[in-house]
């Protein structure tokens, strides 16, 4: 039953890759139809859908990430750590094409709208701030980046984010008028990946 | 194991079917709910066939309101809508809104008037006075459309209503009704629904209380049997499925204004001028395009609004 690493690397993460893949595919193939003013699964606001789509896919693969290791650890097994990296990295994709989408379809490059926005509107600061937290955790996901920086130091580095899931949580739930129950579900989920962090519960879990 | 754990991510996939699929789905399984429930009760399947509300034509005469505006898809004004008591996404309005039965409509009407009661909404609405008027209609997410409403002055109802020289306001609330509106179950907002006019906006001649749209009764979802339509303010203002009008002398804290009063002030009126802490007011984009477009002060409408807000500094009555 049990399925070696080496298969998990050579068949389970193109998989995964695959699957993490769908809905930028499916969003790029609805926007081509939207775009021609065809009919499509964006509604009637596609630029918004947009943004909700990439947000919702950023988020949640985001929150998957962080439930590899705590994952790993209940099944004592460090198998899904397999797929840490490529889910990270999948998750500041969505981040992008969600800035990408923001900065291009929504304020159509214009750069001093899009300031005044950054600075004047806080779930957009806040958003901001958890993206550019983001970068480097991507750009040191590569193996030489691990040994430039020493496993501790890297380790140390990445921890962050837990801070980048925290924002991205406050910038859904500050987005949303009124007060809403959607944001709060993602908010609670962060919530018990942080409960998986305290050893007690972790313990409790493992027995 | 492996499978086990693929589970998780069918799951997410599965949260990428079209809308279209997922929504009908859920329409399928609430009907289907329905005539379990009520062959469990002996009705049948009288209760289905109330689902859908069939929207009768009406007969009015036409205005110069918009004659050279473009008109926003029929589609996109009954599928794209902001109604939370029947969920706060765009499209749920127009799949929950069904459950909303609007005849016999009463509203209640009290404070500073000649007689408090309850009217019916064929006291209230003259059917031989309708007139349909194109506004322009701009919703603070910075979006907008262009509707031909129909509808009556809402002036000729509150001259019929008689309210007290005492009143300065006017209160309106939707109806609240968690039986009919599975939105309210969660306090998104401080239901019923709440917002409100000083006099001489409500009996502003733009003002108009909307009984129809595109020629037919107003569908549900956009806020039947009537509601109201101040085309020179934010879209939240235009209260929906009014159930009650009270007339006062203190200003009426809107359910807005109570959620975020630094985001929605009691005025609302659409001003690219006046910042806003979540969406910026100096373009909108209309439904149908996809670039943005400079927004107007008081959408447009100045010629017949602006005198109202003489003298007052529109930054801090925003």
């Amino acid at each position: 039953m049990a399925i070696s690493i080496q298969n998990l690397r050579r068949y389970g993460k193109p998989v995964l890759f695959l699957m993490l893949s769908f809905p930028a595919l499916w969003l790029g193939h609805e926007w081509y139809y939207a775009y021609q003013g065809l009919e499509s699964s964006l509604g009637w606001n596609p630029v918004e859908a947009f943004h909700r789509i990439t947000g919702d896919w950023a988020i949640r693969i985001l929150l998957l990430s962080l439930a590899v290791s705590p994952l790993a650890k209940i099944m004592k097994s460090p198998k899904p750590i397999v797929f840490r990296r490529m889910i990270g990295l999948f998750a500041f994709f969505y981040v992008f094409l969600h800035l990408g989408g923001y900065i291009w379809l929504d304020k159509a490059f214009i750069w001093p709208d899009i300031w005044q926005d950054v600075v004047k509107r806080k779930y957009i600061t806040v958003g901001v701030t958890a993206l550019l937290l983001f970068i480097p955790l991507a750009l040191t996901s590569t193996n030489s980046w691990i040994k430039r920086l020493g496993a501790r130091n890297w380790q140390r580095l990445h921890k962050s984010v837990y801070v980048i899931g925290i924002l991205t949580s406050a910038h859904f739930i500050m987005m949303r008028k009124g007060f809403q129950l959607e944001p709060l579900v993602y908010a609670g989920i962060l919530g018990f990946l942080f409960l998986l962090r305290s050893k007690a519960v972790m313990n409790k879990l493992r027995r | 194991m492996l499978i086990k754990k693929r589970n998780s991510w069918d799951e997410s996939e599965n949260a990428v079917t079209s809308e279209n699929v997922y929504l009908n789905r859920r329409k399928f399984l609430s009907a289907a709910g329905l005539s379990i429930g009520s062959a469990a009760v002996g009705l049948s399947a009288v209760s289905n066939a109330q689902s859908e509300r069939a929207l009768k034509e009406l007969a009015f005469k036409k205005t110069d309101f918009g004659q050279d505006e473009k008109l926003t898809a029929e589609a996109a004004i009954t599928n794209y809508n902001n109604y939370y008591e029947f969920g706060t996404s765009k499209s749920e309005p127009a799949k929950n809104a069904w459950r909303l039965k609007t005849t016999p409509w009463n509203v209640k009407v009290d404070g500073l008037v000649e007689k408090t009661r309850d009217y019916s909404f064929e006291d209230l609405i003259d059917m031989n006075a309708l007139e349909e008027r194109i506004y322009r209609f701009r919703c603070v997410e910075a979006w907008s459309m262009v509707v031909p409403w129909i509808g009556i002055p809402l002036a000729s109802i509150i001259k019929k209503l008689n309210p007290l020289g005492s009143a300065k306001y006017v209160r309106f609330e939707t109806l609240a009704d968690s039986d009919q509106m599975p939105g309210i179950r969660w306090p998104v907002l401080d239901w019923p629904y709440v917002e409100g006019l000083r006099m001489d906006e409500a009996m502003n001649p733009l003002t108009l209380m909307v009984v129809g749209l595109y020629g037919k009764e107003i569908p549900n979802q956009n806020g039947a049997p009537m509601r109201l339509i101040t085309p020179w303010k934010y879209g939240y203002k235009s209260i929906k499925s009014i159930a009650r009008i009270t007339f006062t002398e203190e200003q009426p804290v809107s359910s807005w204004t109570k959620s975020a009063p630094n985001e929605y002030g009691f005025y609302s009126n659409v001003n690219p001028e006046v910042s806003h802490p979540r969406w910026s007011q100096a373009s909108e984009r209309k439904i149908g395009n996809f670039g943005r477009m400079p927004t107007q002060k008081f959408n447009g409408y100045g010629e017949m609004v602006a005198d109202m807000y003489a003298g007052m500094d529109l930054r801090v009555n925003h």
